[in-house]
């Protein structure tokens, strides 16, 4: 069983244009990073991008955005990024802005081999638009779909070669929902360890569910608002 | 007249011993500030996180910690960590004890619309409509009037809407609302404030009986 490759350029060598990705993250917390500048540097365009959000202008997705990469996004949160915002109102870029816990239930549900599931979030509003409502116990709910991607593209901190995965902090959000919903997951990673050095007890993903590992070699983890405590005076 | 942090002093009363709390960005994440000595209560970051720190001390962030605004925070003894899935799992099956969020617009039947301004501003939504249809205590925290002098205490939302008949009480620079069958009521108001210039800013119908009392923190 081998699932490393050599770098991020190998790793997503197979993407083609049209291809509809997973990324995850929340902000710029948790994003497959070199996955991402593998893909600005192999130039595949037409891409439907499912994150959470769309990175900023010159990090994370916004990088794809820059070389017009990218035909579609699936997000709920898009707030930080100028280009974004360009492309989306002179209509070059098609935008699907649902609810966060929908994109995470969505993704879950492709990882569990549901095809779909019911949720509240959007009942009465444009996100309910066409979809389907049923009652249960007198509340209305909305039918959402499982995502169907081809590559689920996600970060963590530590793997073994087996695949199984373990993220850190708050960098985990929507990683193993996508790693787990994939097709094809390639999960890059801080650190590579033995078979048997990770505790089983603690293993966020199982390996079954990871194709393709990649040793990240430096982690930009940019911070997109930094804030301390300031000392009492 | 309250400030942001009166505000927020304001919707602090409403926290118990035990609660697990949702703070949205600006106004309700002051409230953390608030929690009474004393008092155990676990933030929920919607990121991911249930027993959210202060802000760290310079040196010390991590990238790999933040909060459901971006903002690198700490942990504290108790936190835990979860998916995004689990996440929005205790928010809709209705774990939390009390959300605190902004707003643009709050109708007097508890509509509230927070996520676009169409031709304008397009962010998107994040975690505010699952948490608005599924949370069981949701206090509203913004300011009366908008930029332009307009109530956001309206008889019906304009803006697309968030979430429908979910908003249980509202705090604003001038006092606390609460929700009846005609609408909003006047439960207190803020120092200095007089009932009608409060009824002059509130679009929707507002009952009164007049006599509300001044807000206490005590």
């Amino acid at each position: 069983m081998n699932k490393i490759y050599a770098d991020a350029d190998a790793a997503v060598a197979d993407i083609r244009d049209g291809a509809t990705l997973m990324l995850g993250g929340f902000g710029l917390c948790g994003i497959p990073e070199h996955c991402i500048a593998a893909l600005v540097r192999k130039g595949v365009r037409d891409l439907t991008c499912i994150s959470n959000n769309a990175g900023v202008d010159d990090f994370g997705i916004g990088l794809m955005l820059k070389g017009r990469q990218v035909r579609k996004m699936i997000s709920s949160y898009v707030g930080e990024n100028a280009e974004f915002e360009r492309q989306l109102l002179s209509g070059e870029l098609e935008v699907e802005l649902i609810p966060q816990g929908t994109l995470a239930s969505r993704c879950m549900a492709a990882g569990y081999g549901m095809p779909a599931i019911y949720t509240p979030a959007g009942v009465g509003t444009e996100v309910a638009e066409g979809k389907e409502c049923r009652e249960f116990g007198g509340k209305t709910y909305l039918l959402e779909m499982a995502f169907d991607a081809d590559f689920a593209l996600v970060k963590a901190w530590k793997a073994d070669r087996m695949g199984n995965l373990v993220f850190k902090a708050t960098a985990r959000n929507f990683n193993p929902l996508m790693a787990m919903a994939g097709k094809i997951t390639v999960a890059e990673v801080e650190e590579l360890v033995e078979p048997g050095e990770l505790d089983p007890n603690t293993i966020h993903v199982p390996g079954i569910y990871v194709q393709r590992l990649v040793v990240g070699t430096h982690f930009e983890k940019r911070i997109e608002q930094r804030t301390v405590r300031t000392p009492l005076p | 007249m309250l400030d942001k942090n009166g505000i927020a002093r304001t919707i602090a009363r409403e926290l118990k011993d035990g609660y697990y709390v949702n703070l949205g960005i600006g106004i309700p994440t002051l409230v953390a500030n608030f929690i009474p000595e004393g008092m155990e209560v676990q933030l929920q970051s919607e990121n991911g996180l249930l027993g959210m720190g202060p802000f760290p001390w310079e040196g010390s962030e991590d990238p790999d910690l933040i909060n459901a605004g971006k903002q690198t925070i700490t942990t504290l003894p108790g936190s835990s960590f979860f998916d995004s899935a689990m996440s929005f799992g205790m928010i809709r099956s209705g774990k939390v004890d009390l959300t605190v969020l902004g707003a643009m617009e709050v109708a007097q039947n508890g509509d509230i619309a927070n996520w676009k301004i169409p031709g304008k501003m397009v962010k998107g939504m994040g975690g505010a409509m699952d948490l608005v249809a599924s949370a069981r205590n949701i206090v509203v925290a913004m300011q009366h009037v908008n930029k332009a002098g307009e109530s956001k205490l309206l008889p019906r939302c304009t803006l697309p809407i968030t979430g429908l008949a979910c908003v249980r009480k509202v705090v604003t620079e001038l006092g606390v609302f609460g929700f009846e069958q005609e609408g909003f009521v006047l439960l207190e108001r803020a120092p200095g404030v007089s009932c009608d210039y409060i009824r002059d800013k509130t679009w929707g119908h507002l009952s009164s009986t007049g006599y509300e009392l001044e807000i206490q923190w005590i």
